[in-house]
């Protein structure tokens, strides 16, 4: 039995893990902000053979309770093994591109508050030596692109801190599992018409668990993802600024 | 946020443009039906014709949530949008097992309790809904109340095979049943004509499961041949449960590969294969679900898709009717891969509910002018015969049809008016059939 802190516990991704876990006899606590959601998950994961489920809600984007949160978690957990980081929003891109208040939530959201709860939870796992922390960045952070560079900046900046705390913690037995999705079909996609490219939140989350299990460190989903990327990344900026991509 | 797309049942015809509204949780729910002038509950999509088609539909996905089970009565209380195949995978380990089910798993709780669904143990079990314990329903109104048997009973059995007309289903409790194996000691029987068939599902009524697959082309002496499936839950085996990696069909087949040569030879072959008087014990998944193994079975049938067609006779003069429809089907060479033939119980006390004492065929047939032709053919002796048709298989019934062979209607729309479904609640098919 493993002992699972969810952060973002009512993102579809991290339920559809979270059910994986649950079938598996592992102890999980969810973190989310709305109090209702997070109960109906819970006593879902429990039905599914949970060990046992335990709650905590708060707005995440305040960041004065990252501390407390975790303490909390610690507590209930008795030692936390993996965190899954997965909570975060879609930003609209044009409307963050009138309002410096929206682009700099948006940041808060999907970056900052994400770097300051991994802050905390790299110590503590440094000192415990032990333990798996997965977070869930994106593709959209591999090169910002007209059409969403606020949240693929935040995405980036989030990759790359990521990156570095692997490489910190590595010696001290703690692995860093960078998630990156390309198209999910979740309740915050619905408004994008749907083809090929688009991956149910069962399978990303299969892939993640797995990823998990085996310590991977970076990993696309699906994995075609990784060649699109490559691909993206190569074209020089003197081009790219022309494409419509 | 919603977008049109193209949806479509399990038959894949007729299809329709719909916005579709996928709320994540019970209080959107609830917030989206009362944004909507005219809105209809979706969940699997599994029913073949029209029935789930709307143009403001609401699609369940996210309402799949478990709420509790009690392994010790077997008690199991889940959201509307949870599939059979998610159930019994928390059930079966525990010793529990569905009290009814279809023959596919991909479909919602909601679905079942809509559709009234029947299995194979039909003449003894009855429907789904007759285990429903209670449901909550969202109404017209936007509220939200609790039915049962005791509890707003109209409302109930309006509801258990009410095809979404009546409300919004957001969970149900039903109770188990409890099984000490996860295998079924299957006993397989041949019969040479649909007489002969008849006679074995009488001969064999105490059987806990029996369903017969029928060779729908034969003719003449062997018209109705059979392969009849008896089962029971084994005593003895574990409650191991392993839902197995599917096959899908990638892409639909070219439809010139489906034709009567084919489907013949298909037939012949199945009745050939089968041994009569063998026993064997299987797993209850490929003895429940032959077809889940096969993912996307329906683009087998091709870009136009297929309609169903499914039809009780009472039991007198049943077998007999059985007869002449399986000679129009024979002679009109369209039938299928797959027909099944079953005896039904009693019928319930759900008023749009399908079963009535006698005998149900179930066949599929490649969308076609000539196909289409021949099911209203069929629909009309089966008229004439005081059957009826499954509202879950239908796309072309008519009218009229529907209102001779489902008394209950004018009771129906009674029910749906006093608790405000009247212009809420409605679908493609419902239209068609001249529902409110």
């Amino acid at each position: 039995m493993k002992r699972i802190l969810i952060i973002g516990a009512t993102s579809a991704i991290a339920e559809h893990c979270a059910r994986i876990w649950a079938a598996r006899g592992d102890a999980l606590h969810l973190v989310a902000r709305n109090e209702q959601h997070v109960q109906v998950i819970a006593s879902d994961l429990k039905v599914r053979g949970a060990s046992e489920v335990t709650t905590y809600c708060t707005d995440l984007s305040d960041m004065d309770k990252h501390e407390e949160l975790l303490s909390g978690a610690d507590y209930t957990l008795v030692n936390v093994d993996i965190v899954l980081i997965a909570h975060g929003t879609l930003s609209n891109q044009k409307s963050c591109e009138l309002s410096v208040h929206e682009t700099l939530a948006e940041i808060q959201t999907n970056a900052l508050s994400t770097i300051s709860l991994l802050t905390i939870i790299a110590n503590r796992f440094e000192a415990k030596k032990s333990g798996t922390i997965c977070v869930i960045s994106s593709v959209a952070g591999d090169r910002g692109r007209a059409s969403n560079y606020v949240y693929g900046s935040a995405k980036a900046m989030v990759t790359a801190f990521t990156s570095g705390l692997r490489q910190r913690l590595y010696k001290s037995n703690v692995r860093v599992v960078t998630i990156k999705p390309g198209f999910v079909d979740t309740p915050m996609t619905t408004g994008f018409k749907k083809g090929v490219l688009w991956a149910k939140p069962t399978t990303v989350a299969a892939s993640i668990v797995k990823a998990i299990d085996k310590k991977k460190a970076e990993v696309y989903i699906p994995r075609f993802w990784q060649l699109i990327m490559l691909i993206i990344k190569v074209i020089p900026s003197q081009i790219f600024k022309v494409l419509k991509v | 946020m919603t977008n049109s797309t193209k949806i479509y049942g399990w038959g894949r015809y007729p299809q329709q443009d719909a916005y579709l509204h996928t709320p994540t949780s019970r209080a959107s729910l609830e917030l989206t039906a009362k944004q909507q002038n005219s809105i209809l509950a979706r969940g699997m999509g599994r029913s073949y014709g029209d029935s789930a088609n709307a143009l403001n539909v609401l699609q369940t996905t996210y309402i799949n949530h478990f709420i509790e089970f009690d392994k010790v009565t077997g008690k199991l209380t889940a959201e509307a949008g949870i599939t059979l195949r998610e159930i019994l995978e928390v059930i079966v380990p525990s010793g529990w097992f569905l009290p009814v089910t279809p023959g596919t798993s991909y479909v919602t709780l909601g679905g079942a309790i809509a559709s009234d669904v029947h299995g194979k143990n039909h003449h003894s079990a009855g429907t789904f809904g007759q285990h429903v314990e209670s449901l909550s329903i969202l109404l017209g109104t936007g509220e939200v109340v609790t039915t049962s048997t005791q509890h707003h009973a109209d409302l109930f059995h309006a509801t258990c095979g009410g095809m979404g007309l009546t409300g919004i289903i957001m969970s149900a409790t039903i109770q188990l049943l409890p099984i000490k194996s996860s295998l079924i000691s299957q006993k397989t029987i041949k019969a040479d004509c649909i007489e002969a068939a008849c006679e074995a599902f009488e001969r064999n009524i105490d059987a806990t499961y029996s369903v017969a697959w029928i060779d729908c082309l034969s003719k003449g002496k062997s018209l109705g041949r059979s392969v009849i499936m008896l089962g029971e839950h084994a005593e003895q085996g574990g409650l191991e449960f392993d839902i197995r990696q599917k096959v899908s069909v990638p892409f639909s087949i070219p439809s010139a590969l489906l034709n009567s040569l084919t489907m013949k030879a298909f037939n012949s072959a199945y009745w050939y294969r089968a041994k009569h008087n063998v026993s064997q014990t299987v797993s209850l998944i490929p003895y429940f679900y032959p077809l889940d193994a096969v993912g996307e079975w329906n683009r087998l049938y091709g870009e136009k898709g297929f309609v169903q067609f499914q039809c009780v006779v009472p039991k007198l003069n049943g077998v007999a009717n059985m007869r002449k429809l399986l000679t129009e089907i024979s002679n009109s060479g369209e039938g299928s891969f797959l027909a099944v033939l079953k005896q039904f119980g009693t019928g319930n006390e759900n008023l749009l509910s399908f079963p009535i004492e006698g005998y149900t065929l179930a066949l599929d047939f490649k969308a076609s002018e000539a196909a289409i032709k021949t099911v209203k053919k069929l629909e009309a002796m089966v008229v004439e015969m005081g059957g009826r048709l499954y509202l879950t298989k239908d796309a072309v019934m008519q009218e009229s049809t529907f209102k001779a062979t489902y008394p209950n209607w004018e009771k129906f729309e009674a029910i749906r008016e006093q608790y405000g479904a009247i212009g809420k609640f409605s679908s493609t098919q419902s239209k068609r059939l001249g529902l409110a």
